[in-house]
């Protein structure tokens, strides 16, 4: 496989054509929601996603997400919602992911990623050989991580 | 129309530069190198020149009376006639070094902006600007014509406003003329939009501008180093470009002013030798170009740059921009050539210098530009730092291709057989 198939393999591609989570937020009544905006001013991609949360189990009820910019940074929004939504993740078990996924995204190709944890993110281990594009692939996980703040600040 | 450079004389300037001589391979083909407008590659001959004087002749320049300081000082000195002549400067004293294009157009905003808080020198009060006035630029300035003048209209209580672009992301004197009225105390513009490769007609700017007293400034990164420029004939008042984008170093840069302007210009950075006499209350400035040049110059760049200028006045800048406008014109049909491909800017060759941007159908510039670097073709991809004018167009990126007097036609065809690719791996192929 060459290096471009690593970045662009089917599975990135698919969920760029056809992004999981865009759209506008439903969240159940009495759910802690929070939004935010990421911007990569380097290419002008943009996201805005959105989470609500139980306050009772902290759970990610719902996540949803706008936004528009280049296939990875689009795939990595469908992944990271798809991973969510089946998972029903808590705030702590997103941050251990969004965690594994910053390191495995960082590594420059040499953190073996854990699949239990990641899913279908580990499609995205090709982007940490481009560096140019660590940004795109973080974008949304990003984001979530701002919103997930938000949500527990709001809770202090 | 002078006689292009031939096939073998480009082949001949390339053994000129180190890396077109020997260039970087990817996948066992070497780069083309489409990428001028953001940098160029520099002829062996400015490494050369910048070396030996590092070498030889390196001192204080302008400081102390040491026959070293002398010669040293003399290198740096000759630097600023050869480009003083090679833009049409009628005195090499016309010639601010900064560090960049970016550096000397804010030279000029804030300047503009010390006199009219009254920290101005003789003559500064014709810069002075009042709520009511009025700031013009176009939509389609890179950000390094824009935000100098966003900051001295909020600093001043000007207003700033701007030429809106069509649907192409081009402007026309007509656009200009409704835009230009009595208010108008400055007119910012490009003479080559980096993004759209679009020629500004300069000189009729300039006569519109001077007829309301308005202050013209060009943003000059993108002629320069391709097509023969002469500001004195243009009228231009300020005009700014880059050494790194003209086969010259990084870290450089020119401001070009009419003298009497300059000479009403206040410095916006004080500090050694731009001054006469300091006392502990008050310090007296030098006339341009030192005024504007207080501390440690570039002075191995400026030599550099002084070089990079010979190499292109050597070459000939109407037979290079001949042999541009070959490359150009096989480039546009290119791109006009395939569906699926929008080209921004003029809708052919007439009227544009150097470049072409692209938006290809249902694909982000970064997916693009990713796929032509795994083919070894280097272009530019993102916003080129020009949001504003990408997103009148209706995008947040697109794709560039920009040719030099070293670019060949091989280079181009890459380039578009890298788009198709690109469009065939994505599956965005689009049939007329």
């Amino acid at each position: 496989m060459s290096a471009l198939d690593g970045l662009y393999q089917e599975l990135i591609l698919d969920h760029s054509k056809r992004p999981i989570g865009k759209g506008e937020l439903d969240g159940p009544e009495g759910a802690l929601t929070a939004s935010h905006h990421e911007f990569n001013p380097s290419c002008g991609d943009e996201i805005t996603l959105s989470v609500a949360v139980s306050p009772e189990t902290q759970q990610i009820e719902a996540l949803a997400w706008e936004g528009q910019g280049c296939s990875i940074s689009m795939a990595s929004a469908s992944v990271l919602s798809q991973l969510v939504r089946e998972d029903a993740l808590t705030i702590a078990e997103a941050r251990a992911r969004i965690d594994a996924f910053r390191e495995m995204i960082q590594s420059r190709g040499t953190v073996e990623p854990d699949e239990e944890l990641l899913g279908d993110a580990v499609a995205f281990q090709g982007v940490s050989k481009f560096v140019m594009r660590v940004k795109c692939a973080m974008l949304a996980w990003v984001a979530l991580e701002a919103d997930l703040k938000q949500v527990e600040a709001a809770q202090e | 129309m002078s006689t292009p450079l031939s096939t073998a004389e480009v082949f001949g300037l390339r053994a000129a530069f180190p890396y077109f001589a020997n260039p970087p391979q990817v996948a066992g083909v070497p780069v083309a190198y489409l990428d001028s407008a953001a940098t160029s590659q520099r002829p062996v001959r400015v490494l050369d020149a910048e070396r030996s004087f590092l070498e030889r002749d390196y001192a204080a320049v302008h400081r102390g009376t040491s026959q070293a300081v002398g010669s040293a000082t003399e290198r740096f000195e000759t630097a600023r006639a050869t480009v003083a002549a090679f833009v049409g400067a009628k005195t090499p004293e016309q010639i601010v070094w900064t560090a960049g294009a970016t550096d000397a157009l804010n030279t000029v905003a804030l300047g503009i902006g010390e006199a009219t808080a009254g920290l101005g020198v003789r003559g500064s009060e014709r810069f002075a600007l009042e709520p009511g006035d009025e700031i013009l630029v176009t939509e389609a300035e890179h950000h390094a014509n824009l935000i100098p003048w966003q900051r001295l209209a909020t600093r001043t209580g000007a207003t700033l406003r701007y030429i809106p672009v069509d649907e192409h992301g081009t402007w026309s004197l007509d656009a200009a003329r409704d835009a230009i009225n009595q208010r108008t105390r400055i007119f910012a513009f490009t003479h080559v939009s980096n993004v759209t490769g679009a020629v500004a007609p300069v000189a009729e700017l300039v006569q519109l501008a001077h007829a309301v007293d308005a202050i013209t400034v060009l943003d000059a990164c993108q002629s320069v180093p391709h097509i023969s420029v002469d500001f004195d004939e243009l009228g231009i008042d300020f005009a700014a470009f880059s050494s790194h984008k003209a086969l010259g170093p990084n870290g450089i840069g020119v401001l070009y002013g009419k003298a009497e302007l300059l000479d009403a210009l206040p410095p916006t950075r004080t500090g050694g030798s731009a001054i006469t006499k300091v006392t502990m209350e008050e310090a007296q400035f030098m006339p341009p170009p030192l005024r504007f040049e207080p501390g440690t110059q570039p002075v191995s760049q400026a030599v550099g740059l002084g070089e990079a200028i010979a190499f292109l006045d050597e070459v000939g800048m109407a037979r290079s921009a001949a042999r541009e406008h070959e490359l150009v014109e096989r480039l546009v049909e290119g791109v006009l050539e395939t569906p699926g491909v929008r080209l921004l800017g003029p809708q052919g060759t007439e009227g544009r210098v150097a470049l072409a941007s692209v938006s290809i159908e249902g694909l982000h510039a970064h997916d693009v530009g990713q796929y032509l670097d795994e083919q070894g073709v280097l272009v530019r991809v993102g916003h080129h730092c020009a949001q504003p004018l990408h997103r009148a167009l209706g995008m947040a990126s697109s794709t560039r291709a920009s040719v030099h007097l070293t670019t060949t036609e091989d280079e181009i065809d890459r380039f578009l057989d890298g788009v198709r690719g690109a469009q065939r791996y994505f599956g965005v192929e689009a049939s007329r």
